[in-house]
């Protein structure tokens, strides 16, 4: 797209983008980390992944601001407008993923060491699959790319999926061997918490169809779209 | 066209008793206008709605307000301009040689950039109109016709005990209110606003844009704006001109939030002018 | 430059060495400037101040006459021989007014052995014609005839001009009384002056105008002594040698005064006679000649005589010639421009035309006149020097400078007005006629009596079409013969004698206040319908 003639509304929106971008690199980040931190029972990475959580919260204070300054001053129109109301959700689904990171960094103190192996490998892969869900999420935004963010609509399936099956996993791992319950339990909400990242990745996929296409990402509107692509 | 322009103005009045709204009112179909060998307006068609503001947007020189004047045929007092097609009000083509645009004008009204009321009183700018179209029977008539475009306008507290005083006592606003309640006391059925509000502050713009949207409830208005904030504000229904092309037309809501032609788009956000 | 030199300490970089100095020329080239105006506007009204001066100076005597009082009894047999039932006919009694005035005269003046060149100079001192108001008037009042009644006619130009001051200087002395005389009225009389007079005055007075004359017999000196009047014959050392010239024919008194008279011209050189002169001093001393403001000048038509010319005549002229041009120009003028500005085609043709009246605007008027003469006089007849006709021809001068004025006001008329009118479903000419003719109004007007003014002063084509003619009654209507203001002043400024001089200044003022009122109205119409935007 063009620049703007007012070359300042069009750097405030970039800088909006990069700071959400940024934001997203740090989530990133902290899954793989707290993944790590689980599955190598790194306490020490643990806590800093904890800390890093403050950094994305400064930066979604900065976003809001930024937000909310770009509506009164500068009046957004169309195209505009639905960008500065997508970073308004994207702002708010990274900094809810940043807090489930915490969380799971957090139970990661809890853990025991002597959990399941099995069950810590399925959290490794669910946290790669969580995780390149939103690196694929974040490049589109990037990217403004619609047929990517329907990808990442598709592969919250999978990712159900993972703590499907991880869920019952460690079930039966708890059913087996009452001692460890408490441990496995953690591993649960772990799970959960990964799931519930992939939920705000898929949300951040359909903000970005929304902020390209303007229409809101229902599965009517995406299918009349690729029917009219394929015919 | 059939029938002489006596009925055609009756039976105009009469339907305009009935509220209809949805309607179309002025259907513009194939319209070109030239100056001279230049040509400024390339086959637009398009519907007007009655009971509704439509408000006409482009960049300077796109030929919103050349579009605007063919709906009065305020072409026609400029020679070098002529206009093909047909406009289409209340059945008859008012493009048709055989229509009086004086008669045309009193049914379709215009409000200019610059308020522009006459150098007489107040009460003879608006009492003009109705006098030379013979609209009322004696003097209280017209005091009444008066009154009720002055109130229409909502002038008429801050006039009605200064009636003698030249019309150009008054502010920029109350100039701009009085050139509307002169246009309303013809009893037109078409408003046409050719940036009413541009010379205006704030304050004074938004009280017109409150008298519009009263105004919108028994006319027909077309306004055309430079400021995409008025229309947005304004209208029901947008049209985006560009090069003397209509390359956009639709409610309002849909073509600023999502418009579909990326020209539009670019207009909107500023991205070109 | 009435502000004091910026402080270059406290001024910082506005007031550097180089800007100041460039201030100051500046400064320098504006006073220069302003003082270039003040001046070229001094020269202006220094200009126009030098004219007044001289028209009024000059005028002045005109406005006032001197005339000469008859205590006399109007009898019947004279004045109105045919009894008192025709009033004409006593109005028109010149010969039986005037028989009465000078027998009069001769009675009091002439003895009874008076040759003809003294009676002839006796009763030129008023002018035949100058009992006409006193005819009229007792014409008015016939109960007169058969009474006393006082009377006064005109004196003649030239001794008007005279008692003004023209025709000669003149040097009034005193030379004391009458030591003793001897000598008779018939032969001449000898008068010696009392010891110890004065007579450096005198002896000054005739030696400087001497001095000026090329005549050797110049100047000439009277005197008077009670009511006798001499002239002098001869000077020895102690007597004056007289010969008896006007007045009582009595030999002068010892103790008597005795009056000099010096007169720069020698009496062949003059239009006024030493008698004459001598008559009139008498009179002067009767009390019997009073100045009385010359409202001939505005009551009678035009004449041979100066004392009785007046500009009546031209006045209506004028007037009905404007009354003519104002129905051609102002009509014709005020739709034409209407018609070009708002209702024509912009094209070539229309073009043409504008380009045409601009230059008709430039002709010069002379031009019109031949073209009156050519079309009005010689191909549809009109008779000459009629109002109609200098009416048609200066309506055709003004006629451009009217529709140039209306075009102008009517361009200054804001588009914005019409399409005002427009938009509300006037038609063109509802919007022409109802709003911008309005508030052009004062502009026409300003340009219609702008062009009035110049045509109330235009000379050259009246007498192209004939204006000149010499017009004794003043006309009734437009198709009687008459004359204008401007071609009179040109006539009476070509009259021969002296006394037409004040008479052309007085009438050049009479058609100067004409213009300052009709401009005075021009400014009140003005004022009255300029609209405030």
């Amino acid at each position: 797209m063009s620049e703007h003639i007012v070359t300042a509304f069009t750097d405030e929106l970039e800088h909006l983008s990069a700071n959400l971008l940024r934001m997203g690199g740090l989530a990133e980040s902290m899954i793989t980390d707290a993944s790590r931190a689980v599955t190598t029972f790194d306490l020490e990475l643990a806590r800093e992944v904890i800390k890093r959580d403050k950094a994305i919260d400064e930066l979604e204070a900065e976003a809001e601001q930024a937000i909310i300054r770009l509506i009164a001053l500068r009046h957004p129109m169309a195209s505009d407008l639905r960008a500065v109301l997508g970073a308004m959700k994207l702002a708010g689904d990274i900094e809810r993923i940043g807090d489930l990171c915490k969380n799971i960094a957090k139970r990661c103190l809890e853990l025991t060491g002597d959990e399941n192996r099995a069950a810590v490998k399925g959290i490794e892969r669910m946290a790669k699959a969580v995780s390149h869900q939103l690196q694929i999420a974040l490049d589109c935004y990037l990217r403004q790319d619609v047929d990517a963010a329907i990808n990442v609509l598709d592969l919250d399936d999978d990712i159900d999926d993972h703590y499907m099956s991880l869920f019952r996993e460690t079930l039966t791992y708890m059913m087996e061997d009452p001692r460890q319950i408490g441990s496995n339990t953690h591993l649960i909400f772990m799970a959960k918490n990964l799931e519930r990242i992939g939920d705000h990745a898929t949300n951040i996929a359909k903000a970005v169809y929304y902020m390209v296409t303007g229409e809101a990402a229902t599965a009517e509107n995406i299918q009349a779209r690729q029917g009219t692509r394929e015919s | 066209m059939d029938g002489n322009v006596e009925d055609f103005v009756e039976t105009a009045r009469n339907k305009q008793a009935l509220n209809m709204a949805e309607m179309t009112k002025v259907d513009c179909r194939h319209i070109d206008v030239f100056y001279d060998e230049k040509q400024a307006i390339y086959d637009i068609s398009m519907e007007i709605q009655d009971r509704a503001v439509t408000a006409f947007i482009g960049p300077s020189g796109c030929g919103k307000s050349t579009f605007l004047r063919c709906i009065n045929r305020m072409n026609d007092t400029i020679e070098s301009a002529s206009v093909k097609g047909q406009i289409i009000m209340d059945g008859a083509d008012i493009n048709d040689p055989s229509i009086d645009p004086v008669l045309l004008r009193s049914r379709v009204g215009m409000v200019f950039q610059k308020p522009n009321p006459f150098p007489k009183s107040i009460y003879d700018n608006i009492a003009y109109g109705p006098r030379i179209h013979g609209l009322a029977a004696g003097k209280s008539e017209l005091d009444e016709i008066v009154e009720s475009s002055l109130r229409k306008a909502g002038l008429w507290e801050e006039v009605k005990d200064r009636l003698a005083a030249p019309g150009t006592s008054l502010s920029g606003g109350q100039q701009q209110r009085l050139c509307i309640a002169r246009a309303i006391a013809v009893s037109p059925e078409v408003i046409l606003m050719d940036e009413p509000c541009s010379a205006l502050d704030p304050i004074a713009t938004a009280r017109i844009e409150e008298l519009i949207d009263e105004l919108r409830e028994r006319y027909c208005i077309v306004i055309v704006t430079h400021s995409m904030q008025q229309a947005a504000r304004v209208s029901q229904r947008t049209a985006f001109f560009h090069l003397g092309k209509l390359v956009e037309y639709g409610d309002t809501e849909r073509i600023f939030t999502n418009p579909e032609d990326s020209r539009t788009q670019d207009y909107i956000t500023g991205r070109f002018g | 430059m009435n502000s004091p030199a910026p402080n270059p300490e406290t001024k910082g970089t506005f007031v550097t060495d180089a800007a100041l100095k460039r201030l100051k020329k500046r400064h320098a080239a504006e006073t220069r400037f302003k003082f270039y105006g003040q001046f070229a506007i001094a020269i202006a009204v220094l200009a126009l101040i030098a004219l007044l001066v001289s028209i009024i100076s000059q005028a002045s005597s005109a406005f006032q006459r001197n005339m000469l009082v008859f205590d006399i009894t109007l009898n019947a047999e004279d004045v109105a021989p045919n009894g008192t039932d025709d009033p004409d006919a006593i109005a028109r009694n010149v010969s039986g007014f005037n028989l009465l005035l000078q027998d009069s005269l001769r009675d009091q003046f002439l003895p009874e052995d008076a040759d003809a060149s003294e009676t002839r100079q006796l009763f030129g001192l008023f002018t035949r014609l100058a009992v006409l108001p006193v005819a009229k008037k007792t014409a008015a009042h016939v109960d007169m005839v058969g009474t006393q009644q006082t009377v006064s006619v005109a004196l003649a130009d030239d001794i008007d001009l005279y008692l003004k001051g023209g025709v000669t200087e003149r040097k009034s002395i005193d030379l004391g009384q009458v030591a003793s005389a001897r000598g008779a009225i018939g032969d001449g009389i000898y008068v010696s002056l009392a010891p110890g007079t004065d007579t450096s005055a005198l002896a000054e007075a005739i030696g400087g105008f001497q001095e000026q004359s090329l005549d050797d017999s110049a100047p000439t000196t009277l005197i008077g002594i009670g009511n006798t009047w001499y002239s002098v014959t001869g000077f020895s050392s102690n007597e004056i040698a007289l010969a008896y010239l006007a007045g009582a024919r009595v030999a002068p008194d010892p103790s008597q005064g005795i009056r000099a008279l010096v007169l720069a011209q020698a009496e062949a050189n003059r239009t006024v006679s030493d008698r004459q002169i001598a008559w009139t001093m008498l009179l002067k001393d009767e009390g019997r000649i009073r100045k009385a403001f010359n409202s001939t000048l505005f009551t009678n038509a035009d004449s041979t005589y100066p004392e009785l010319a007046g500009t009546a005549a031209a006045i209506v002229g004028s007037l009905l010639t404007m009354l003519v041009t104002a129905l051609l120009a102002i009509p014709v003028g005020i739709f034409a421009a209407v018609y070009l500005e708002e209702f024509a085609p912009k094209n070539r043709m229309t073009d043409l035309i504008e380009v045409n009246i601009n230059n008709l605007a430039a002709v010069p008027s002379i031009v019109f006149g031949l073209l009156g003469a050519a079309v009005f006089i010689n191909f549809f007849g009109m008779p000459r020097s009629v109002p109609l006709v200098g009416g048609l021809v200066l309506g055709l001068l003004v006629l451009p400078t009217v529709i140039i004025a209306s075009r102008a006001a009517l361009k200054s008329v804001p588009p914005s007005i019409r399409t005002a009118a427009l938009g509300v479903g006037a038609s063109k000419t509802q919007s022409v006629f109802h709003h911008v003719l309005p508030l052009a109004a004062p502009g026409i007007l300003t340009g219609s009596i702008i062009g009035m003014a110049r045509a109330l002063g235009e000379t050259a084509p009246l007498l192209l079409i004939g204006m000149v003619a010499f017009v004794a009654e003043v006309p009734d209507g437009p198709t009687d013969e008459s004359t204008v203001l401007p071609v009179l002043i040109y006539k009476w400024s070509t009259g021969a004698e002296r006394a037409w001089e004040p008479q052309t200044a007085a009438a050049i003022i009479v058609l100067l206040v004409f213009l300052v009122l009709m401009n005075l109205i021009a400014i009140i119409l003005r004022r009255r319908f300029e609209r405030r935007w």
